[in-house]
């Protein structure tokens, strides 16, 4: 038998919910584990850095790499997977948008740091007390990673060979990448491990040719009928400018697609697309008879635009209101 | 995007050692009603300033927002679209979906630290000439005073006053270059 590959799976700015994709994979993991031994997994195995760092270059045949980049033990992390890997996979949303903690890009370091550590109810800090990179105590120097500015999609740190989509990849796109691997099959680089079509190409909801849309409502409004299309019972569905590949999970669970596959191939801007399509079939019968003031009502509804349409895709966006920043 | 878009945001500002700002304005203009209103301005050799590149659009609904975002991201200090009156448009009903448009990307701009009057939509009709010259004239003056869209960029916190004026954080400080 030819020797066994090298797997590494790290970590960045993430909730451990890929970790858990990994897992769920389930019994086919003993078949990962029979072409492939695991090197670096801080989640099960306790590897140190020191001995990532004292890897050949290139050791590791495949890293799978979770998370966003926000500061710069994880920069440091993303230059030193690139390095010891043959093959860097972007895992997951946050390496592939920047995701959820993205959304942080609306706002400043100093507005973050504020929240997070002055204004929350439970916070108690009357000196002002800030994470510092360096503090000097008795015992010697300290140093904390630096918090940057703004958060990072992987590729935006280190050159990325393939991104895995989904919050977190739906399991039968890992397996398909993994036995790509195996199999030495893999696509041209900079591929999106998955399906090219949009998710309403995948969905099995009654749907109408004459899509209309009744009016904007948020969920909790309405008890959603579970066989009707989302965006044709007034729900934002983020369907038309989304990737296919998850199986419609969310739509199961019958609650509208909020975009974690990323814009399909012949999308440039999600968020964009979506205001396209849902300008194209909102309240389409009596757009006519609707005064500016009626419009302005109507499109007043959709609540949190960035939120809804950039839930995960902010960072890759178009105008990602810190494109231009630095570190 | 097209090459034709990235050169008319691209293209040099004009009188670029004017000390008066002079803004660059995207402007989509409908084939039908909004671009021969510019064109009967032309004819009638109504003055009026040139800051605003003009492209021609067979429907003012067929403006992706996704070209709007890329004019914004490429240097535009506002994007101005043109089409028919309601009830005029050529193609029935295009001009409905824009307003639309118009109205749910304002929204967004604001949310992403754009003001919302860096995009204006306005209903002109082949025979407006004389409201095409006083519309433009009037925007790019708006624009003048409102300034680059740089300055927004400055601190991402103050410029996003308008879209986010019931944001819990107190302090508008930024510590962001």
């Amino acid at each position: 038998m030819a020797e066994k590959l090298k797997f590494g799976f790290y970590w960045a700015a993430s909730c451990g919910g890929c970790e858990i994709a990994v897992l769920d994979i389930n019994e086919a993991v003993l078949d990962v584990v029979a072409h492939a031994d695991i090197v670096l997994w801080p989640v099960a195995i306790d590897t140190k850095y020191d001995d990532v760092r004292a890897m050949p270059d290139g050791f590791m045949d495949v890293c799978f790499f979770n998370g966003s980049v926000r500061n710069s033990e994880q920069e440091e992390m993303a230059h030193l997977m690139r390095r010891k890997s043959k093959t860097l996979v972007a895992f997951g949303a946050c390496a592939h948008l920047g995701s959820i903690p993205g959304l942080a890009n609306l706002y400043s370091k100093a507005d973050v740091l504020e929240t997070a550590y002055q204004t929350t109810a439970s916070s108690e800090n009357p000196g002002r007390t800030r994470p510092q990179p360096e503090f000097r105590v008795r015992q010697g120097e300290l140093h904390l990673p630096e918090f940057y500015d703004r958060v990072f999609a992987l590729d935006q740190v280190v050159d990325v060979d393939y991104y895995l989509p989904g919050c977190p990849p739906p399991v039968p796109l890992i397996l398909n990448a993994v036995t790509a691997i195996f199999e030495g099959k893999l696509p041209p680089k900079g591929t999106v491990l998955a399906p090219a079509k949009t998710l309403c190409d995948e969905c099995e909801r009654n749907k109408h040719v004459a899509k209309k849309m009744p009016g904007l409502k948020r969920t909790w409004e309405l008890a959603a009928d579970r066989e009707k299309c989302f965006l044709e019972q007034g729900i934002v569905c983020m369907g038309p400018a989304t990737r296919a590949g998850c199986q419609t999970r969310c739509i199961n669970g019958n609650s509208p697609c909020t975009g974690c596959m990323g814009p399909s191939p012949e999308v440039t801007d999600q968020g964009a697309k979506m205001i396209a399509s849902l300008s194209g079939i909102l309240r389409v019968d009596d757009e006519k008879d609707m005064s500016e003031q009626d419009t302005a009502a109507l499109v007043s509804k959709l609540a949190d635009p960035v939120g809804t349409m950039y839930m995960y895709g902010l960072v890759k966006s178009t105008l990602n209101p810190k494109s231009r920043g630095g570190r | 995007m097209s090459a034709s878009l990235v050169s008319e945001v691209r293209s040099p500002r004009s009188n670029a050692e004017s000390p008066v700002f002079e803004p660059r304005i995207v402007g989509f203009l409908c084939n039908w009603c909004t671009y021969a209103g510019a064109d009967l301005a032309g004819t009638s050799r109504i003055q009026y300033p040139t800051n605003m590149r003009t492209i021609r659009v067979m429907c003012s609904g067929s403006v992706d927002p996704e070209l709007v975002l890329e004019a914004f991201r490429d240097g535009a200090d506002a994007v101005f679209i043109g089409g028919c009156h309601p009830g005029d448009c050529h193609y029935q009903s295009g001009n409905y979906k824009t307003l639309k448009r118009v109205m749910m990307l304002k929204r967004l701009l604001e949310q992403l630290g754009i003001e919302e009057e860096r995009l204006r939509l306005e209903w002109i009709s082949a025979a407006e000439g004389a409201k095409s010259a006083q519309v433009v004239r009037k925007y790019t003056e708006q624009i003048r005073a409102l300034g680059p869209r740089g300055n927004c960029r400055v601190s991402s916190a103050d410029c996003r006053t308008a879209g986010n004026r019931q944001s819990p954080i107190a302090s508008r400080q930024s510590q962001n270059g």
